[in-house]
């Protein structure tokens, strides 16, 4: 019997990690919506957006809810009943790298038209609405397979994983809160348990919501993979930073000239090293300003520098004792200009593994340059150290955390009924332990059996 | 020999077994109720009172059902309390005392109603069992029965071994003997067994105590009765006593914990953490200086245990000589005489994953398994099993598919699946936060979940269906009108009710949502509302202060039935499936579940583990629909 589905669910539909082409799949009531909105281009808003053709390969431009360009995909939109799981589908085949998917993703989760699938819910629902055509389904059977596969070795990871030992240790927080309420639901007569909601066991809870809230607002790897890795190019002026930009970006994005100060702003290009995007910073040469003009490029490029992930020094070959205003920080990497115009010296510093000399304007040494700064974007996204949040259906649970947990405090400080402030903690703790897997009423009361003194 | 046959037969006469029998003849079936002794049938043989947090939604399902239960408490009880009145609807429990002869009368005159119900006195020795299935049961009197489907609710009779200080009598309970023939028959199913032991208070004699300086806590002025049936409760209620150990009470027992049977390490049966021995206690929570008793009477002055006394709080496996010394030190109890001394009791139960969500045994069809044996612990929790286990033995036996109530639906069914899913360690207790859609499984509203549902798996009766469909009417009657009356923002206030100027139209259930707003202020601004019943009322108030939250958990048992609804063959053959690790096909094979989301609640399992159950599914049924086509 087919049976209704309430809301709409996106995932990626292809294998995790980096690839030309990954698909995106939604499904669900609201997918013409979401793809609507996916597809609405701000710039001419007078036009109603049309869908693609159902089941005709489309070439259609995503913006994010800004009017922002996500990626230029191929579309394919299969209205129900003709798709996988029977509900309207739509497959978006955009640009393989996880910076693009989660930023496609994201975008998709802002309209709030959809949430995150759960493991294996596109087969759920494929099984759900009786559709799949079970004589075409060798195909079918493979990819299933392959879902299973994935997702086996996905739950394997998390298992192990530090952030596993995080969400466990605030569901842990969550429970033993829980523990006093139940204990005062569930054993009233007992002398040692407060009646009324114990406002002190939920303190633990105003700071695990100050976590959720933190891991969630956290720019770290995830940001830096969607927004990209900043480089900024620092040192005195005329060393040669424009023309080492220029020559990283390939084009003339800087003005390179040979008189000093010439790069009185901040300027950038995108470029992808390692598979990832990466924005390179251009500063004004650091020195005493001799105008207004130049001293405020000098504030932006040291500011530039100290929020860069990764920052290249560049002196001139020749001239290497030119003391900078913003200090030499560790990992940063140092690059000595002109060595064309060295005469064969071997300048000082020259062997330290993050000293290049390089000549810009003949691109000699460029290429051990590029090659390490491929190397360090890919070691610091690619670190196992990840932020906590860093999937996007995470993301969603723990922002569901977050609101139970929100709704929760408020509750118990307007002074609702225990039970409802536990609700709010266990759904809490409920999402928390979907990301996870564990899911368990018998851990509370192994807290409220071990805390308190009860029965009769 | 004997020939008469029957298509059910329930063997043991307490909590469960009363409720499997009556469940059972309300499907219609043949029933027979074999005990050993007809007249302890409905015995209250640990505390004398029914219900409490939990136990009293089990109480009010059972009677949603139209079972033994709630009627009994109703004619039986003595001391009717509302526990947590204060606190909101959903973990609100009936409880009270019972008069323990008034009670177990009342459980025998129910069963005597029932025409089609026959009561056998007579132990049973051993099962009849014909081509891998159970046909019947052999007394020890030498006579036999036939029968299409057995009930075995025997407490805590297998291998029941009591325990006071250093001395052991294999025993059921006090002066009864154990069932030794019909364990034989259980163990030699090769069904996993485990050993639970729990304990007793000491009975004291009430005109011994010194009740002059005791602290009394009546009953409720307003006794709610625990059967939809009953809107008033007609039993004298009385008050029970509160005293408390002291530091000096505690030295005695510290002196004497190596003579515990517990301490002593004669025991091997795990104990329930949250009905501890005083001994455990004082061991556990060495800091605290006092433990509260409750003196609770076990009968109404005059009546046959009118002059007994049940000390909740200090069940005990101490020595007799200890038990005196330390309970002459309880403030009251100075002089007391002892009526029979308290003891522990180790028993065997039935790993309950060895059963079916209908309680059936998977490896004896037509078995069912109810009560203690399959380890939980209390009346309610027992009651609870029977009916559903004697429902689905009727229904076995007349060829009807099996009723399951599943954890959305009720706390008995929240009882099963944690028993068929998870098993048990210690003596299985309900508690309400075991129950994940509390909110909406309510004691007040029980009949609303189950009795509809109960009518239509044949085991509620006409008086009490149609008795429902009067209430359920005027409920919808009460609603629809709160629906169509409203009020303006400014309107309201004139009412003294504190809305937004919005400008908003708000309905009557709307208007209750606010704090402070309910039905009596209703009835204030309609006036016509006057003729709605306080039982009618009260609904539409819970309904009215709990509505974000059903709504929200209503959405949450969307999704739970989802995966109840995906059936698991019971012959699946989890080695085969690839993507499983070895624990998750372990523990699979050895609960089979019967749904998907069963097996997502087993211990360990995983989102994973899951997805690949399901994968394998689909192959299968791939497969299986080619082969249809050929």
């Amino acid at each position: 019997m087919p049976r209704v589905s309430f809301d709409t669910i996106i995932a990626l539909a292809s294998g995790s990690g980096r690839a030309g082409v990954a698909v995106i799949r939604v499904s669900g009531p609201g997918s013409a919506a979401l793809l609507k909105a996916l597809l609405c281009d701000l710039s001419d808003v007078s036009r109603e957006t049309p869908l693609p053709k159902p089941r005709r390969a489309t070439i259609r431009t995503l913006h994010d809810a800004e009017g922002g360009f996500l990626d230029e995909a191929l579309i394919l939109w299969m209205p129900a009943p003709e798709s996988y799981t029977g509900e309207d589908v739509a497959e978006l085949h955009i640009h393989g790298g996880p910076a693009v998917i989660e930023a496609v993703i994201a975008a998709a989760l802002k309209t709030r038209l959809c949430r995150i699938a759960e493991p294996g819910e596109f087969t759920r629902r494929a099984f759900d609405s009786g559709n799949i055509d079970l004589t075409q389904a060798e195909a079918i059977g493979d990819l299933i397979d392959a879902e299973t596969e994935g997702q086996r070795r996905q739950a394997g990871r998390l298992y192990q994983g530090e952030a596993a030992r995080v969400f466990e240790g605030w569901r842990g927080l969550l429970i033993s809160a829980m523990a006093a309420l139940e204990a005062s639901i569930d054993f009233p007569d007992e002398a040692d348990i407060p009646g009324e909601i114990d406002l002190a066991a939920l303190e633990p809870i105003e700071a695990l919501a100050v976590d959720l809230e933190a891991a969630l607002g956290d720019a770290g790897r995830l940001a830096t993979v969607r927004e990209g890795f900043r480089i900024a190019i620092l040192g005195p002026p005329n060393a040669g930073k424009s023309s080492l930009m220029n020559h990283l970006a390939r084009r003339e994005a800087a003005i390179v000239s040979p008189i000093a100060g010439t790069t009185r702003d901040v300027v950038e290009v995108r470029l992808v090293l390692a598979g990832y995007p990466v924005w390179i910073a251009d500063t004004a040469g650091l020195r005493e300003a001799s105008d207004a003009i130049e001293a405020e490029g000098v504030r932006r490029a040291l500011t530039r520098a100290e929020e860069a992930d990764l920052r290249i020094w560049v002196s001139d070959a020749a001239d290497v004792s030119h003391e900078t205003l913003a200090s030499f920080r560790e990992g940063d990497l140092r690059v000595l200009n002109k060595a064309d115009l060295l005469n064969g010296d071997s300048p000082p510093l020259a062997g330290d593994e993050d000293v290049f000399v390089v000549s810009a304007h003949t691109g000699a040494g460029l290429d051990p340059l590029e090659r390490r700064l491929a190397q360090l974007v890919r070691e610091r996204l690619e670190t196992d150290e990840a932020p906590l949040v860093t999937r996007a259906r995470h993301r969603e649970l723990v922002e569901e955390a977050l609101a139970a947990v929100e709704r929760g405090l408020e509750g118990a400080r307007i002074g609702i009924g225990a039970e409802l402030v536990s609700e709010d903690l266990r759904l809490a703790a409920r999402a928390l332990g979907r990301i996870t897997g564990s899911i368990d009423a018998e851990d509370l009361l192994d807290v409220i059996f071990s805390q308190f003194c009860v029965g009769k | 020999m004997h020939s008469e046959s029957f298509d059910v037969i329930v063997i043991g006469g307490g909590h469960a077994g009363a409720e499997a029998a009556a469940a059972s003849a309300r499907f219609g079936a043949r029933t027979a109720l074999v005990t050993h002794k007809l007249s302890t049938i409905g015995e209250m043989s640990c505390n004398p009172a029914i219900g409490g947090l939990g136990k009293g939604h089990l109480v009010r399902e059972v009677d949603a059902l139209d079972g033994v239960m709630g009627r009994a408490a109703d004619r039986g009880g003595i001391q009717f309390r509302m526990l947590n009145r204060s606190k909101g609807p959903a973990v609100r429990g009936p409880r009270t005392q019972a008069d323990r002869q008034l009670y177990r009368e009342a459980v025998q005159d129910i069963l005597r109603e029932y025409s089609n119900l026959t009561l056998i006195e007579d132990g049973v020795e051993d099962l009849i069992v014909e081509d891998g299935k159970v046909a019947g049961v052999i007394g020890q009197s030498g006579r036999s029965w036939r029968a299409g489907a057995v009930v075995v609710t025997t407490g805590t009779f297998l291998k029941g071994l009591i325990h006071i200080g250093e001395k052991r009598i294999p025993a059921g309970r006090v002066g009864e003997a154990p069932a030794i023939g019909l364990s034989d028959r259980l163990y030699g199913l090769g069904l996993r067994m485990g050993r639970l032991k729990t304990g007793t208070p000491a009975r004291l004699k009430s005109s011994s105590i010194d009740w002059s300086g005791i602290e009394m806590q009546a009953a409720d002025a307003d006794p709610i009765p625990f059967s939809f049936l009953n809107d008033r409760i007609t039993v004298p209620q009385i008050a029970c006593g509160i005293t408390w150990t002291s530091a000096e009470v505690h030295a005695v027992i510290g002196d004497n914990l190596h003579k515990s049977a517990v301490y002593s390490g004669a025991i091997a049966g795990r104990g329930p953490r949250y009905c501890p021995s005083i001994e455990d206690k004082v061991k556990r929570f060495a800091d605290r200086d006092k433990h509260q008793i409750f003196l609770e009477p076990e009968g109404l002055p005059g009546s046959e245990y009118g002059d007994t006394v049940y000390p909740n709080g200090i069940s005990t496996s101490l020595p007799e000589d200890v038990q005196e010394a330390f309970i002459r030190k309880i403030a009251g109890l100075e002089r007391v005489e002892i009526q029979r001394f308290g003891y522990a009791i180790e028993y065997d139960y039935v790993d309950p994953r060895e059963l079916t969500p209908d309680l059936g045994v998977k490896r004896l069809p037509g078995l069912y398994l109810a009560g203690q044996i399959n380890g939980t612990t209390g009346y309610e929790e027992a009651a609870g099993q029977g009916l559903v286990a004697g429902l689905n033995a009727a229904r076995f036996a007349a060829g009807s598919d099996p009723y399951i109530l599943d954890r959305s639906r009720a706390y008995i069914g929240v009882m099963i699946d944690d028993l068929v899913t998870r098993g048990v360690s210690e003596p299985y207790r309900m508690f309400t936060s075991r129950a994940e859609y509390r909110l909406t499984l309510r004691a007040d509203n029980a009949d609303q979940r189950l009795t509809e549902e109960g009518v239509k798996a044949g085991v509620v009766g006409s008086k009490r269906r149609e008795a429902f469909h009067v209430k359920r009417s005027s409920i919808d009657t009460a609603r629809a009108r709160l629906e169509v009356l409203s009020l303006t923002p400014n309107e309201a206030r004139a009412h003294d009710i504190r809305i937004n100027l919005d400008g908003k139209r708000r309905n009557g259930l709307e208007i209750m949502a606010y704090e402070g707003v309910g039905f009596s202020k209703l009835r204030e601004v309609w006036p016509e509302l006057s003729d709605v019943t306080p039982q009618v009322a009260e609904q539409m108030e819970i309904e009215a202060q709990y509505a974000g939250y059903l709504d929200r958990q209503e959405a949450d048992i969307v999704a739970f039935r989802r995966d109840e609804d995906m059936r698991l063959p019971a012959d699946l053959d989890y080695r085969a499936i690839g993507g499983l690790s070895n624990e998750a096909k372990e523990k699979l094979s050895s609960v089979r579940p019967a749904t998907l989301g069963q097996a997502a609640r087993i211990e360990g399992m995983t989102p994973g583990a899951i997805t690949a159950v399901l994968g394998h599914l689909k192959r299968v049924a791939k497969k299986s629909d080619k082969v249809a086509r050929g």
